[in-house]
């Protein structure tokens, strides 16, 4: 076996006092290509935000292991250097910081004092990627996501993803707000990463994006748990059946959580 | 030295020994005679009852003006320019001129770049013109009547009807000796249809020595003409600074202030732009940072008196440890000046418990047909923003450097000379960390 193994065990997450997730378990490995699907306010983010650590959600159960090491007592900063990426659903706008500036930084973070990386190696692989993803090149002299379009937001991340080449990488919703040109880009950049060290968690609503970007296993979250699991063929038995039949298999009536 | 070493005779004295005409002699005594009978400034929100104005050292350096090579400087004031470059510059240290260029060009079309003292001899009508009289007044404080009767340093820039001013003109105000006081006083003039791009430098060489800083900048631009003003202050910790900078901007002129106010000792500073002429444009921005137990009270005021006039404010501060800083915004709209519009934005970041912020906005309107608008806010660095820069492995105290460094960019952008600039954000850096 090749790449890192993100393990989640038995994951229980509050916000605000309130529990969101009811015991998630999951594991994900190098290679591997996973899609989360379920209705809206299931608990896909929260998993999302709780594996990178976001300050919000506060974890009162089960474990996260990346390669066996616990991932809950990192920092966050931490959990992106043990190879942990998440493409959030809603990217933070920060004013007066550039993107470039924001890119060398993060790069550099992944590497050594002393050793940061050259300006021109940098440019260089910064206007590639942006090539590679059909980005305006001014993007990078304009402040992080700030009045960026939401499908900007989104190349943002999957730029940042390809320019990191983390381990696993965590994608929610990166097709919202996506034309269809711009969710091939996209697919296209996500695929690019796709080899045996690499694992990747999608989160998505819909089969369009899971047509690009093949998943090997798809997962179907309710009520704050995994509810389903099987292969690639959920995902067209949901798309043409709704969620329904998995409430009535499972005798849900109302499938969000933290109401 | 302190205030009660002052008498009419010291300044008899001093005026004659720095071989002024009479005029000047007898303005000083006159505002000498205003200081003893006038209050001290009260800023709002801020007791400065105990602050020490009383404090400094008027002359220490009994040399004459001089020229050395550029390169004989400190490297602590070389940094502050662009070497490499022709300058427009003027440096005085401990108030007496070391360095004065300007180029050929500028020389040519009549540009005057030259400390204030020279000025008061060689331009006399245009001193005289402009010195404490449609500006600031003597008679606002004791501390303005004060620096009208001690004022020992400063520049006077003028800018001849029609000339664009392509480099920017630079001062350097060096206090190097730690108990000199500053009683600076720069006059900037732009006639008609000219622009100019100036920035100035407050340096100080020693932290603790208790001394004061007494500040005015006087700010005139004529019909059409375009002022782009730049500064860093940075006194130390142990100077109590009072700085004045006021503008007025005639038909159509545009005055824009960048403004890093980086003093670490207790300071007033307050900067007036009066919209005079209709369709005049004032953009007044402002950076700081507080750290230790300083305690810094700022004014950002334009006034609209024209009509179609048009004021911005903008000021950013930072505030950490015990320090204290009070941020006021104000726009006024005087009567007749239909279709003006006054916008203003104070934002105070604060980085401990302990340090106190105030966004104060301020909007005072007497005309109908008018626009305006305000936002002020006092808060911390978003978590969900530092967050978000560390998911990409970035370390809290980068990205919290980084974050500020934005919040501060809006003005720090704006100065206009690259060496300034640099050394502008070193010196946040320093506050900060
Ligand atoms: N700060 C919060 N305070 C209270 N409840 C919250 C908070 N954040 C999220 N929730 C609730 O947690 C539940 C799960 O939210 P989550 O964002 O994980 O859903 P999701 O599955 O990602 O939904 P979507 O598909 O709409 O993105 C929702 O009911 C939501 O309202
Ligand atoms: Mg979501």
């Amino acid at each position: 076996m090749s790449g890192s193994t993100l393990e989640i065990k038995d994951l229980h997450v509050e916000i605000d006092g309130k529990e969101i997730l009811k015991g998630v378990n999951l594991t994900i490995k190098g290679g591997e290509f996973h899609a989360i699907m379920g209705p809206n306010g299931t608990g896909k983010s929260t998993l999302a935000s709780a594996i990178m650590g976001h300050p919000k959600y506060e974890v009162t159960k089960g474990q996260i292991l990346m390669d066996g090491e616990d991932v809950l007592e990192m920092e966050v900063d931490e959990r992106a250097k043990a190879g942990l990426f998440l493409a959030m659903q809603y990217p933070s706008e920060i004013s007066g910081v550039t993107t470039s500036d924001f890119l060398r930084s993060s790069i550099n973070a992944h590497r050594e004092e002393g050793d940061e990386i050259p300006l021109m190696k940098f440019i260089k692989e910064m206007d590639d990627a942006m090539d590679y993803l059909e980005m305006d090149k001014n993007m990078s002299q304009r402040y992080l996501n700030e009045g960026f379009s939401g499908g900007e937001k989104k190349r943002n991340e999957i730029l940042q993803l390809m320019l990191l080449k983390p381990a696993i990488g965590i994608l929610d919703e990166i097709d919202s707000g996506l034309d269809i040109d711009a969710l091939k880009v996209v697919s296209k950049g996500i695929n690019k990463l796709r080899n045996e060290n690499f694992g990747c968690l999608i989160i998505t609503h819909y089969q369009r994006l899971l047509n690009y970007v093949k998943p090997d296993y798809v997962h179907v979250m309710m009520q704050g748990r995994v509810v389903k699991s099987g292969g690639p063929e959920l995902v067209e038995r949901l798309e043409s059946e709704g969620y329904e039949w998995i409430k009535d298999e499972l005798g849900i009536e109302d499938e969000t959580v933290g109401k | 030295m302190s205030n009660d070493v002052f008498t009419c005779d010291y300044i008899e004295s001093y005026s004659k020994q720095q071989q002024e005409p009479a005029w000047m002699t007898d303005f000083r005594l006159k505002a000498f005679e205003t200081a003893e009978t006038i209050d001290m400034p009260k800023p709002d929100k801020t007791k400065i009852t105990r602050w020490d104005f009383d404090t400094f050292d008027h002359v220490t350096n009994n040399q004459s003006a001089k020229q050395i090579a550029l390169n004989d400087l400190p490297e602590g004031i070389k940094k502050f320019i662009d070497i490499e470059k022709e300058q427009n510059l003027l440096i005085l240290r401990d108030n007496v001129r070391e360095y004065v260029h300007r180029s050929e060009d500028l020389a040519k079309q009549g540009v005057i770049v030259t400390d204030l003292q020279t000025a008061i001899k060689e331009h006399a009508d245009l001193v005289k013109q402009y010195f404490m009289t449609d500006a600031v007044s003597v008679n606002e404080h004791k501390l303005t009547a004060l620096h009208g009767a001690l004022v020992n340093g400063g520049a006077f820039i003028y800018v001849p009807k029609n000339v664009i001013v392509e480099e920017p003109i630079q001062t350097i105000f060096w206090q190097d000796n730690p108990a000199q006081a500053l009683f600076n006083h720069v006059i900037l003039v732009a006639e008609e249809n000219s622009e100019v791009t100036y920035v100035e430098n407050y340096l100080a060489s020693e932290t603790e020595a208790k001394t004061v800083m007494n500040v005015v900048s006087e700010v005139f631009a004529k019909a059409n003409a375009k002022i782009s003003y730049g500064s860093v202050d940075h006194f130390a910790h142990g100077t109590t600074s009072y700085i004045n900078r006021r503008g007025l901007a005639e038909r159509d002129a545009k005055i824009e202030w960048a403004l890093g106010q980086m003093n670490d000792g207790d300071t007033i500073s307050e900067n007036v732009t009066h919209l005079l002429g209709d369709q005049s444009v004032c953009y007044a921005k402002a950076v700081s940072v507080g750290r230790g137990d300083q305690t810094q009270n700022f004014t950002a005021n334009i006034v609209n008196h024209g009509k179609h006039t048009d004021g911005i404010i903008l000021q950013h501060g930072v505030m950490k440890d015990k320090a204290t800083g009070i941020f006021h915004g104000i726009g006024k709209i005087e009567h007749g000046g239909t279709k003006a519009n006054a916008e203003q934005e104070s934002r105070v970041l604060m980085l401990s418990k302990h340090a106190r912020g105030d966004a104060n906005p301020i909007l005072l309107i007497d005309e109908d047909d008018v626009t305006a608008g305000h936002a002020a806010s006092v808060g911390r660095v978003d978590p969900v923003q530092l967050y978000y820069l560390m998911s990409r492995g970035i370390s809290k105290r980068e990205a919290e450097r980084l974050i500020i460094h934005g919040f501060l960019a809006p003005v720090v952008n704006e100065i206009p000379i690259e060496a300034v600039r640099k050394q502008l954000t070193d010196v946040i850096e320093g506050k900060v960390y």
